[in-house]
């Protein structure tokens, strides 16, 4: 099973992403999906937690996630009030919005991967909303998914006036990502 | 959305949306409720499909809980298929009128979200609420996960309509952990849930202009016991409408519930858990856990409360050798609401005597761990090997080491 755990802060759509991963995992036939938030009040800029589990098998767990494969992080900004990389494995992948390099991460000592995400969607969508470059990301980042299922997801999710835009916005920071790892 | 978008798909939804896709495919004609966390998504989702076409249904938006029910009651006096929601401190409010509903055996089925009970107040999840309606007289049934809910809310109508049941219905679901998980769920078509929940046919129990009567009567005292004994009754009949509405489901749709319990590894098992809800999916891999360890651990989740299942954890008490309760519940001055039931039907096993502990976790929403279900097994086996064990314990306590 793969266990993902997503930061943002209370409208950036933290717990969408984590929907949006579960949605494209269902397309597929062979998997099995949950995805649900930290539980409680939705409050506006406050940090809350998106989770996403992926399975071969039925999941029949109903306990929090503790240990995580990835963990991504829409807002930068969260770093310095959260442990995000609490309970992530020791081979595990972290995914940080930041216009800086990975390289500015390395004390953490897991492999991290950066992307301006709201350099993208402040030039797509004019808003600094950054669940769907982090979800397009964190596709090209672990290929858990592949990217047509994560179109699919999109289309399938968010409402139809904006879903055109966020499909650019998924394919612009999915081959963003696949460049840096190719790089 | 149209039908074809929806019907017969594998669609990844939370719970509470799943309940809302189950209550459309049952056809009611009524639905009256009133908001609350974490109920709420699943009267807004209807009443988008009624606002879109896609139900015929009158949907009436009421003050509060009290006349939601008291307004699905009318409606089921009029011969209607009803629908309600609720939660916590709404369905506390809405005490008084379940026992009318009951009382004058109108097969209303509510969905409820398990939330705990002010004070301290929160909107987290545990059974404290549906708990404190036992004795409201309806069919209790709690659920593991979204596709046991959509499946379940197709039986409950089956069940509470059946003219030897005839009483109403409540399918609770965890709060959150399920309510806003988002699962995989197959999504029945139409013409199946049709051939399997006929139309609602209430006999007798029904105003008709033409031939006046009285519904939802005072009686003296020289007959309202035969009335309780004729609830008692039907109580009773519902386990056979229970077993019969889950095997027809079965050969309908492919899936089985197991009707008033189901027992996961049980068959050769020493040390058995039984809870209620979503904690028995995470309990399942405890179980894996400890088999793969050589230990014979099993569990039986208990899904009707209500008609209880005496006759099942009997005969479960004839072959273990300790029986763990976990409650997510806790009735203060004696012990959580499931433990003291199990025990009591453990009393009528017929000379076997099983060693039993109780768990109170998962208060108001607090995480059941994977470790703290060990806990519980290690603790059973204590007990049943004559270990000392408290009979009555708090799982993870912050002040205690567990």
């Amino acid at each position: 099973m793969k266990e993902i755990r997503w930061h943002g802060r209370g409208g950036q759509g933290g717990f969408t992403a984590a929907r949006l991963l579960g949605m494209a995992a269902s397309l597929s036939p062979g998997y099995y999906v949950q995805a649900f938030p930290s539980f409680g009040p939705e409050r506006r800029g406050a940090p809350v937690l998106g989770f996403t589990r992926i399975d071969t098998k039925p999941i029949h767990d109903h306990s929090k996630v503790y240990s995580c494969d990835y963990v991504v992080v829409l807002d930068e900004s969260l770093l310095a009030v959260v442990d995000v990389f609490e309970g992530l494995k020791a081979d595990g992948i972290m995914l940080i919005n930041s216009a800086r390099g990975g390289e500015a991460f390395t004390a953490s000592g897991r492999q991290v991967y950066t992307i301006d995400a709201t350099g993208i969607a402040l030039a797509v969508l004019g808003q600094p909303v950054t669940s769907t470059p982090m979800f397009g990301a964190f596709v090209g980042a672990t290929g858990l998914v592949d990217l047509p299922a994560a179109l699919t997801a999109v289309d399938m999710t968010l409402p139809a006036d904006s879903r055109a835009k966020n499909r650019e916005v998924v394919e612009w920071a999915y081959n963003e990502l696949r460049r840096k790892i190719n790089a | 959305m149209s039908n074809e978008a929806w019907e017969g798909r594998r669609a990844f939804i939370s719970a509470n949306d799943a309940v809302s896709y189950a209550v459309r495919l049952c056809r009611p004609e009524v639905i009256a409720a009133y908001p609350i966390t974490p109920q709420t998504s699943v009267v807004e989702k209807l009443s988008e499909f009624i606002a879109g076409g896609g139900m015929d249904c009158q949907f009436i938006n009421v003050e509060s809980e009290h006349s939601a029910m008291a307004a699905v009651m009318g409606a089921a006096m009029m011969g209607c298929r009803t629908f309600t929601a609720s939660s916590s401190q709404g369905l506390m409010y809405m005490c008084e009128m379940l026992h009318y509903v009951s009382g004058s055996r109108f097969p209303v089925v509510m969905m409820n979200a398990n939330r705990t009970l002010a004070a301290p107040w929160n909107i987290y999840g545990d059974h404290r609420d549906s708990l404190a309606m036992r004795d409201a007289g309806w069919l209790q049934v709690y659920v593991e996960n979204a596709q046991e809910a959509l499946d379940t809310v197709l039986q409950a109508y089956r069940v509470a309509e059946d003219a030897a049941v005839r009483t109403p219905a409540m399918v609770c679901l965890d709060g959150f952990v399920l309510t806003h998980t988002y699962e995989i769920v197959n999504i029945p078509g139409q013409r199946e849930v049709d051939a399997f929940l006929p139309p609602y046919a209430p006999g007798e129990n029904v105003l008709d202009l033409a031939n006046p009567r009285s519904l939802c009567i005072s009686v003296a005292p020289e007959w309202q016991t035969e009335f309780r004994c004729q609830q008692q009754a039907a109580m009773e009949a519902a386990k056979g409408a229970i077993a019969r509405a889950d095997g027809d489901f079965a050969a309908a749709f492919g899936r089985r519930w197991g009707g008033m319990v189901e027992e996961y590894r049980c068959e050769d098992a020493d040390y058995v858990l039984l809870g209620m809800g979503s904690v028995m999916g995470t309990t399942r891999l405890v179980v894996d856990k400890l088999r793969a360890e050589g230990l014979k651990a099993g569990l039986m989740k208990i899904r009707f409360f209500r008609p209880f299942p005496r006759e099942e954890i009997a005969a479960l008490g004839r072959r273990v050798k300790g029986i763990g309760v976990i409650d997510r519940d806790v009735s203060f001055g004696n012990a959580g609401a499931l433990y003291t039931e199990a025990k009591a039907a453990l009393y009528s096993a017929g000379g076997a005597s099983p060693h039993t502990v109780n768990f109170i976790a998962g208060l108001s929403g607090r995480d059941i761990t994977k470790e703290h279900i060990e806990t519980m097994y290690r603790k059973v086996m204590n007990a049943a090997a004559g270990g000392a064990e408290r009979e009555i314990q708090f799982a993870g306590l912050r002040w205690e080491e567990w």
